[in-house]
């Protein structure tokens, strides 16, 4: 068919026909008939599995028997369970401590690295090491480094006699939590300071010239130049930091699996524990969707506490 | 001798005895026989062998019975943790391993799902001298046989005898009242004991158990109404609490594998453990005079006054998905022949113990003094949240970590003995609400 049938062949075609046509050559249309794809997609591989989610918290599903809907009696008996409200506590003290931690390590690391140093690029790629190695890997060697018998911190310590019996690290709930926080922000640092590095390095360098000219002290300089522009990465990058650190499983289940006495259980390591092992499909469920207020909680603060201030669009404070 | 030559020539034996005082009896009585589907093929589900020699002999087992009726089996292999969920949803679904070699209470979580076995099982018993109760209960649902029961993975203490005579003691205490003063009096001399507290799948939940039961506590009772809270169960707490307080530092942080490090570096001198323990001092030159050391026995029997204790247990189902249910009871009834047995349970080295009485007399269990504990496995097994009924609720309580979370919030302090009771029940009600 030649381009002039092609278009006789449509001015004859039923009004249908021509809707349709109109739709597809129309700009809406198309970009609409181009999102499809991507649409479905979304549909298939998250909106599917997070309603899915949802609606197994409402039903007392477990591994082996599809469940009937219950209502809110899951989210009843949590209410009312010291071992889930232990666990949300420990994942915000996680989460909050985690956090701060590894934004105040990695904005000094990123400060250090920006500046001239020999064998810059080396020291950089060396950063990223943690953040490489599998997590599984690197917890399993602080597990040893943890052990309560056979800790290389524990056996240094007292081959200086500094200690007489080796570190508690793991078994007791105080020192256990420390433990695996510092775990989580050495794994953690890379990936905010490398991230903040590229920041640093979008700030004109004019600005700090023009500023030391005027007599501006580097602590100045620091609070009044580099912070406020770099705001808005620092608030990408929190917020994918906290929600890593919120979800984080491996960790926890290599190290001590939520122990001593769930003094280290996640919300994620027991939405597991209950969901997999105890085939409490419902319940698990249940533990996660208990996550997502949290989670969108740190998503909206970094958001609208962080990047939307006026000055940042050129308004005034 | 490495073990692998001990082995090599027990297992002469084995068959020797097999074929003679098994299979004189095999004889005697009447086999149902399967015939096998036209073009079976069958598919085994299992958990990853744990000893090499024992996935040995049940290959070389399969690999006879193909060669003997054209069946092909394919096994898949899974880590212990993932059997239970993949068994599950392929009971669901309908389609995937036509048997499966589970652990505990799986039966009881699809039973509508399996096939019976009971005319398989029954035989088996009455020319093998007969199941053991707490093997038969995991696979029976009233009468009938949902699965046939296949091994208990025997735990024992394991202890260093010189540092037991050191304390003061020429035998080990066989009463849990005595238990304890050795356990003091080894602390004192610097050779502690260890018991996981933290949470170990394993370990942590033989030891709980035991602690439970030898005391005559129980979770439910045979209606699954949850009576924990009981004077029995105050006692058994109270007993952990002196017997933490003898232990190494750490032992609520422990996972599985920690005992066994700690016993290997000489930390400890005394924890229950699998014959696994045994065998990686004895493998190791390195580690010769620890496994000269070792010796094992059952734990103490408590105030309840026999040997009850918990143990991992394992049983195969076949899925009533399955197109060749005679070619898969064919496989088991081939795979139960004493001859194959017996060479399965001498591969396996002591840390699978017989389902059925008359493997008692398989040489595995004469042939080093340290298997002789691990062979009373089967005998001093209970059920998971005995004395109530098998199923999700007993699975889930286990799997949720209820009786170590209990005993750990005792012994560590951090709730009282009555608040770390109510918070068992609270936890148990919801398991087990109707």
């Amino acid at each position: 068919m030649t381009p002039t049938e092609i278009r006789a062949a449509a001015s004859d075609s039923p009004p249908s026909r021509s809707v349709l046509r109109r739709f597809v050559e129309s700009r809406n249309g198309l970009g609409l008939l181009f999102m499809l794809p991507a649409a479905a997609f979304l549909l298939c591989f998250l909106t599917y599995p997070l309603g899915l989610g949802v609606w197994l918290g409402f039903t007392d599903t477990t591994i082996g028997r599809p469940g009937i809907f219950i209502g809110l009696e899951n989210y009843a008996w949590l209410l009312d369970d010291p071992v889930f409200w232990l666990a949300v506590f420990n994942t915000v003290l996680y989460t909050a401590i985690a956090s701060v931690l590894k934004f105040g390590l990695g904005l000094w690391l990123a400060l250090i690295l920006n500046e001239r140093l020999p064998f810059k690029t080396f020291f950089r790629a060396i950063v990223l090491l943690p953040w490489v190695v599998p997590t599984v890997l690197s917890a399993l060697a602080f597990w040893w480094i943890y052990d309560s018998q056979f800790s290389i911190i524990s056996h240094v310590l007292m081959g200086w006699g500094w200690i007489d019996a080796p570190i508690n690290f793991l078994g007791d709930p105080g020192a256990a939590r420390a433990s695996v926080i510092a775990a989580n922000v050495w794994r953690g640092i890379p990936f905010v300071a490398i991230s903040l590095l590229a920041g640093l390095q979008t700030i004109p360098q004019s600005l700090n010239e023009a500023a030391v000219l005027d007599g501006a002290t580097p602590w100045q300089r620091f609070t009044k130049i580099t912070l406020p522009l770099l705001t808005p990465i620092i608030a990408v990058v929190m917020t994918f930091s906290v929600l890593f650190t919120f979800t984080d499983f491996q960790l926890i289940y290599v190290l001590t699996r939520g122990g001593p006495v769930n003094a280290t259980h996640l919300m994620a390591t027991l939405s597991f524990q209950r969901a997999i092992p105890g085939g409490q499909l419902g319940e698990g469920a249940a533990i996660a969707v208990a996550m997502i207020p949290f989670l969108l909680a740190a998503i909206l603060f970094s958001f609208f506490g962080l990047q939307r201030r006026k000055w940042q669009q050129g308004g005034q404070d | 001798m490495r073990r692998r030559d001990l082995l090599k020539s027990s297992a002469g034996l084995a068959a020797l005895a097999g074929l003679g005082g098994l299979g004189g009896r095999a004889f005697a009585q009447e086999m149902p026989t399967f015939t096998p589907e036209e073009g079976a093929s069958l598919r085994l589900l299992r958990w990853v062998p744990f000893v090499a020699g024992e996935e040995e002999a049940w290959n070389a087992n399969t690999q006879a019975f193909t060669e003997a009726t054209g069946i092909q089996v394919q096994i898949d292999q899974e880590s212990w943790e993932d059997v239970r969920p993949k068994a599950a949803v392929a009971a669901n679904v309908g389609s995937g391993p036509d048997m499966v070699m589970s652990w505990f209470d799986d039966p009881f979580q699809y039973p509508d799902k399996l096939v019976d076995v009971t005319d398989l099982c029954t035989a088996l018993g009455e020319r093998d001298g007969g199941w053991y109760d707490g093997l038969r209960a995991y696979a029976t649902q009233g009468d009938r046989f949902i699965a046939v029961p296949l091994c208990a993975i025997g735990n024992a203490i394991c202890y260093r005898d010189s540092h037991m005579q050191a304390a003061g003691f020429t035998e080990f205490p066989s009463d849990t009242a005595g238990f304890l003063e050795l356990c003091k009096a080894m602390q004192a001399n610097g050779t502690p004991a260890g018991f996981p507290h933290g949470k170990a799948v394993g370990d942590g939940n033989n030891y709980a158990h035991w602690l439970l039961w030898s005391h005559g506590g129980m979770t439910v009772d045979e209606n699954g109404q949850v009576v924990i809270d009981s004077p029995e169960t105050r006692a058994a707490i109270e007993y952990a609490k002196q017997l933490y307080a003898t232990f190494i530092p750490g032992t609520e942080s422990w996972l599985d594998i920690n005992n066994n490090r700690a016993f290997l570096a000489g930390e400890i001198s005394l924890t229950a453990n699998g014959v696994s323990l045994y065998y990686a001092a004895k493998n190791d030159p390195a580690m010769a005079e620890i496994a000269e050391d070792i010796r094992t026995t059952n734990l103490p029997i408590g105030p309840v006054g026999e040997s009850v204790e918990l143990h991992q247990t394992s049983t195969i189902n076949i899925f009533q998905h399955t197109p060749y249910p005679n070619a898969a009871k064919a496989y088991v009834a081939w795979m139960f022949q004493p001859d194959n047995f017996n060479r399965w349970l001498e591969g396996a080295s002591a840390y699978c113990c017989q389902p059925l009485r008359a493997y008692e007399s398989n040489p595995v269990w004469s042939s080093n003094p340290i298997h002789v504990p691990y062979s009373k496995a089967s005998a001093s097994l209970r059920t998971n949240g005995y004395a109530g009924p098998l199923g999700p609720a007993s699975a889930g309580a286990m799997a949720d970590y209820v009786l170590v979370d209990m005993f750990a919030e005792a012994v560590t302090g951090q709730r009282t003995t009555d608040d770390a009771i109510a918070n068992a029940v609270r936890r148990l009600e919801r398991y087990y609400r109707s």
